[in-house]
């Protein structure tokens, strides 16, 4: 599913170049489950944005669902995130003038699909807020925030899904609820699940963890 | 396209939270649009009143002209043309009021016939039109009768007849009524003109015959085949087709001077637009790369916001059109004695289209550069990390694309309103220094500012200081438009104001001011006498006789009007040219080639050495040594041109464009004109009455009567340019509230900080107060410059007028421009100090 070889991402910066990756190489199956641990600062986001296609590497490669993405345009890697990607991430991300229904049918209204309604009205009950489908996101709290944006992100019912700290700004309780909605529908649907976390004890849920420091796999 | 309804619906879903703000922002360029649709909503109903009321522009099919009575061959040829005819003498005389024993230079048109034989002679009684014709009444312009207190019933003296006063005279076909003018008309019964003694040979008046062809009868065509006959005669003509395309041609300048107005109105207000759609883009950057994150091609990004600018365009073109539609209505009440048609007030849906496609164009057109720039909005924002150093914008060369057509869109309207390119070019590149000043200000502004910051200022005036140059500034916005918006009227209200200052150092100093003329002769003596006896000065006296033009080089002037190749202008060959004979050159006048002859020895056969002005040699065509023949009313009087001059037209004296030197013209029927000063309006009233008792067909002019028409003409003409320049006053309001709450959002992050921090309102007021106050000071203070250059540099190069500054209205401009952005900068702030510092906090800004 998500085949990573010798990746490196270097920005240049006033004082001279900045190597954040190093040489990171793995390979993940459909339907995997796998964390990325590391402090802040070991290059944990930007290994997620490059394996997502946000970011251009330096050198080496990225094989999403067989597709490299150093091969394609800005909107290629656009439609293959539309179609294979979901994300979600530590501040949520939510479109504020969006409803949360609105919000979880972006993907879908995007591709032109008409049934992204009933589809975003499905998620939302799965996840638990049926009752709070025409609320805006600042109506909302974060763990509902971040169901919203879970629903989102499955909406398109993706082969991957690329999770940057999606605990981090949750408490215990509503960390705890978020990982077992990721898990169950990494289950049921059969998703790639890529978790970008510092807490080990959210890393030890998934099947590998990938451990990061300086930029380099240890 | 795949999911392109996605677009229309997330641009109005993205729109909720701001919806009403850019609704308010589109009003900026309503005024522009207002100002194009009216103008050309009137332009077009102008033409559809032309052409329907075309034969009233002269109220007749035909009018033919004489300096002198038509001779008997003349008379044949005219007989021979229409079923009904009509006859007018016209000519300037003083009339006297003796209820009030007044006096005062009009212009009397002795009228026999039917005339006008179509449209109407409309009078107060309406009887009067009528009553007057059959003998001893007049009729009097609306505005004499006012002056003297004179009503119907009354009696006026024009000459030696005395004339009971019929009634006002309030329109006739094709003449504009204006509420000034220097001699009034008064119409008399052709039949008691005789009585008046006035006409004497030399006498100035002309002669017209008024002509209705049958019914039926092809009026272009009969036309056609007796200008030739005309021209041979040396008779001047006017037809309905002639007179369509003067007014059309006054009008289409008048037209394309205002479109222009309307046009910076629309600009100032698409720079608004461009603005409020910056700001909004730069709350837009987080979810433009969210969508980028789930998928969003970079078109369909942008087409979302690109959407939202068209709809803020449609909206504001909407709204201006239904201004202009509505000002449409006004502009005729307006211009109803300026313009000598009724004008109808219908809605023109061409020009209202065109005004409106023209303002949606321009606010598509000036939201592209921040739009463009939207399309670098990288998905990795979202996951915080630093996006990589692309090339900067200034190296993106679709920006400057935009810049490059926006510029281009703009020189070349400016190019289809002007009347020669030059002035579309000159136009256009005003305007581009003008911008590029602007920006220069604003940018060296910030620059300066940052290195050599008052690091020792109190808090608040250094943190308004900061305000200019932080990031996201509004400097060079506000810089950019109030500047562009100040130049633009203060360069109006200027230019104005030389025009009228020429006039009105006239009366300063010991310039000449009155004129008495028509004075014959055997009176010249006489008048000059009697003026002297009342302790006034006789500061000039010429000599005039009329004459026309007959041949240049040995070609006639009939062949030249009929050559369609020909380039000096019709006019010149056919007007009637009053000139003099003097040994002596005037002050006016300066001798710029040739030699100047004073008096010669004429004897017969000898080409009379002539000195011609230069400005009209050289629309004739000829230099030194080119033989001209005067028609000297009847006697063909061969020249050479033996010297050109320039004159100072401005001066209020006796200027000629030929001067023929003494001993040759002694002898021609002519008259003469003195020129005095009066020291007070009473002198000026004492000198006329006496002169009028006396010599009765001598005629004054008051020069100070002359500077008040001047003025309420230009007051009138103001008064559109007033109009248009509102629209761009209200642009400019609109705009600087709209560049101040776009920036709104930024201000009250900030201050809803200082207030977290523990700021008081005062405090926060006074940084917004020492932001706005330097903003509008240096702002204001750029305009004005930019102003008075231009104001000076119309005056010099295309005035050719002497400059003179007049500061108050550039303080006022300074002080009212920095007042307004300051009144205007805490209205739109208001409830940044007031609101709860938590309320903003947990809503967000938006």
């Amino acid at each position: 599913m998500l085949n990573v070889q010798k990746l490196t991402k270097i920005y240049a910066t006033s004082a001279g170049d900045l190597t954040v990756l190093k040489d990171v190489s793995f390979i993940l199956a459909q339907g995997a489950t796998c964390s990325i641990l590391g402090p802040s600062g070991s290059g944990k986001t930007t290994l997620l944005g490059l394996c997502a296609g946000l970011d251009r590497p330096s050198s080496g490669s990225v094989l999403l669902n067989g597709i490299a993405l150093d091969q394609l345009s800005e909107d290629g890697k656009a439609q293959v995130r539309n179609q294979s990607v979901g994300f979600v991430f530590q501040n949520f991300q939510l479109i504020p003038t969006l409803t949360a229904l609105e919000n979880v049918t972006v993907p879908m209204e995007l591709r032109g699909d008409r049934s992204a309604r009933s589809l975003g009205l499905g998620l939302l009950r799965r996840v638990g807020l049926a009752e709070r489908t025409v609320h805006y996101p600042a109506q909302l709290s974060g763990g509902e925030q971040q169901r919203v944006a879970l629903a989102r992100a499955f909406i398109n019912r993706p082969k991957i899904l690329f999770a940057d700290e999606p605990t981090g700004n949750l408490d215990a309780e509503t960390s705890q609820a978020i990982i077992e909605i990721m898990l169950d529908l990494n289950k049921t649907a059969g998703t790639t699940l890529v978790l970008v976390t510092h807490d080990p004890d959210v890393a030890r849920l998934t099947e590998r963890t990938i451990r990061l420091r300086n930029g380099q796999m240890i | 396209m795949r999911g392109s309804a996605f677009i229309p619906k997330m641009a109005w879903r993205d729109s909720r939270a701001s919806r009403w703000r850019l609704l308010l922002f589109s009003i900026s360029i309503t005024f522009g649009i207002a100002a194009l649709v009216a103008l050309g909503s009137f332009r077009r109903s102008l033409a559809q009143a032309i052409d329907e009321q075309a034969r009233t522009l002269i109220g007749a099919d035909l009018v033919v002209e004489s300096s002198r009575p038509f001779n008997r061959e003349q008379e044949a040829m005219l007989h021979s043309l229409g079923e009904a005819q009509a006859r007018e003498v016209r000519f300037r005389t003083m009339a006297v009021f003796p209820k009030s024993g007044g006096t005062r230079l009009v212009q009397v048109r002795a009228l026999g016939g039917g005339f006008p034989f179509y449209g109407k002679m409309e009078t107060l009684p309406s009887v009067a039109a009528q009553t007057f014709r059959s003998g001893g009444q007049a009729v009097l312009e609306e505005s004499v009768l006012f002056q003297f207190r004179a009503i119907a019933g009354d009696s006026v003296k024009i000459g030696d007849a005395v004339f009971a006063i019929a009634g006002a005279l309030k329109k006739m076909p094709g003449e504009a009524s204006p509420a000034a003018s220097f001699a009034p008309r008064v119409y008399i019964p052709l039949q008691n003109l005789a009585d008046t003694h006035l006409l004497k040979p030399g006498s100035v008046a002309r002669y017209l015959d008024f002509v209705r062809f049958p019914p039926g009868a092809n009026v272009n065509a009969t036309i056609a085949k007796i200008i030739p006959q005309l021209r041979r005669f040396g008779l001047e003509f006017e037809t309905v087709e002639k007179r369509k395309k003067d007014l059309g041609e006054i009008l289409d300048n008048l037209y394309r001077f205002l479109n222009l107005v309307g046009f910076i109105s629309l600009l100032l207000g698409a720079v608004g637009v461009a603005s409020a759609i910056q700001a909004h883009l730069q709350q837009k950057v987080e979810t433009a790369a969210i969508l980028r994150c789930l998928g969003a091609p970079v078109f369909r990004t942008v087409a979302i916001y690109l959407l939202q600018a068209m709809a803020m365009g449609l909206a504001g073109s909407i709204a201006g059109g239904a201004l202009g539609v509505a000002v449409q209505g006004i502009l005729p009440v307006v211009l109803r004695n300026v313009v000598p048609l009724s004008i109808p007030t219908a809605i023109a849906w061409q020009p209202l289209l065109r005004g409106m496609g023209i303002g949606l164009s321009i606010c598509v057109l000036f939201a592209l550069p921040p739009l463009v720039r939207f399309r670098r909005v990288s998905p990795l924002l979202i996951l915080r990390i630093p996006v990589e150093q692309e090339a900067s914008s200034r190296r993106d060369a679709v920006i400057w694309l935009a810049y490059i057509l926006i510029a281009a869109i703009i020189t070349s309207f400016a190019f289809s309103q002007a009347e020669r390119w030059t002035q579309g070019l000159i136009f256009a590149a005003g305007l581009g220094v003008a911008v590029g000043v602007l920006t220069a200000v604003a940018k060296l502004l910030i620059v300066l500012l940052r290195k050599f910051f008052p690091h020792r200022w109190s808090f608040v005036l250094r943190q308004g200081f900061a305000n200019l140059y932080r990031p996201n500034n509004r400097t060079l916005l506000l810089t950019l438009s109030l500047g562009l918006g100040t130049f633009l009227l203060l360069n109006l209200y200027l230019t104005r104001n030389v025009l009228l200052a020429q006039f009105r150092s006239v009366g300063a100093n010991n310039q000449p001011n009155i004129f008495l003329f028509d004075i014959q002769p055997d009176q010249k003596n006489a008048v000059a006498a009697l003026v002297r006896s009342l302790g006034l000065p006789v500061i000039q006296q010429a000599p005039i006789v009329t004459m026309r033009l007959a041949e240049i080089n040995g070609r006639k002037t009939a062949q030249m009007l009929a050559d369609p190749q020909r380039t000096i202008p019709e006019w010149e060959l056919e007007r009637e040219y009053r000139s003099t004979y003097r040994e002596q050159l005037t002050d006016t006048e300066k001798i710029t080639d040739g030699k100047w002859i004073g008096r010669i020895d004429s004897r017969a056969g000898d080409a009379v050495p002539i000195s011609v002005e230069r400005g009209i040699a050289k629309d004739l065509g000829v230099k030194i040594g080119d033989r001209l023949v005067f028609d000297v009313q009847g006697v063909l009087v061969a020249t050479r041109v033996a010297s050109l001059r320039s004159v100072d037209w401005k001066r209020f004296q006796t200027n000629f464009f030929i001067v023929f030197p003494a001993g040759v013209l002694e002898q021609a029927p002519g008259f003469n004109v003195l020129v005095s000063r009066v020291p007070t309006p009473e002198d000026s009233a004492r000198l006329q009455n006496v002169v009028v008792a006396k010599f009765p067909n001598v005629s004054a002019l008051d020069l100070t009567a002359v500077i008040q028409t001047v003025d309420a003409i230009l007051t009138k003409v103001a008064l559109v340019i007033r109009i248009m320049t509102l629209f761009t006053v209200g642009t400019g309001l609109i705009v600087l509230a709209s560049t101040i709450w776009s920036g709104r959002y930024q201000r009250l992050k900030e201050s809803v900080l200082l207030r977290t921090l523990g700021a008081t309102r005062l405090q926060i007021w006074k940084i917004l107060c020492a932001e706005y106050f330097f903003l509008g000071v240096l702002t204001s203070a750029t305009g004005i410059l930019l102003a008075i250059a231009a104001s000076w540099g119309l005056a010099i190069f295309v005035f050719k007028l002497t400059y003179a500054l007049s500061l108050w209205p550039a303080a006022a401009a300074a002080i009212l421009v920095t007042t307004l952005t300051v009144l205007v900068g805490l209205l739109t702030s208001y409830g940044v100090g007031k609101t709860p510092p938590l309320e903003i906090l947990r809503a967000g800004v938006e």
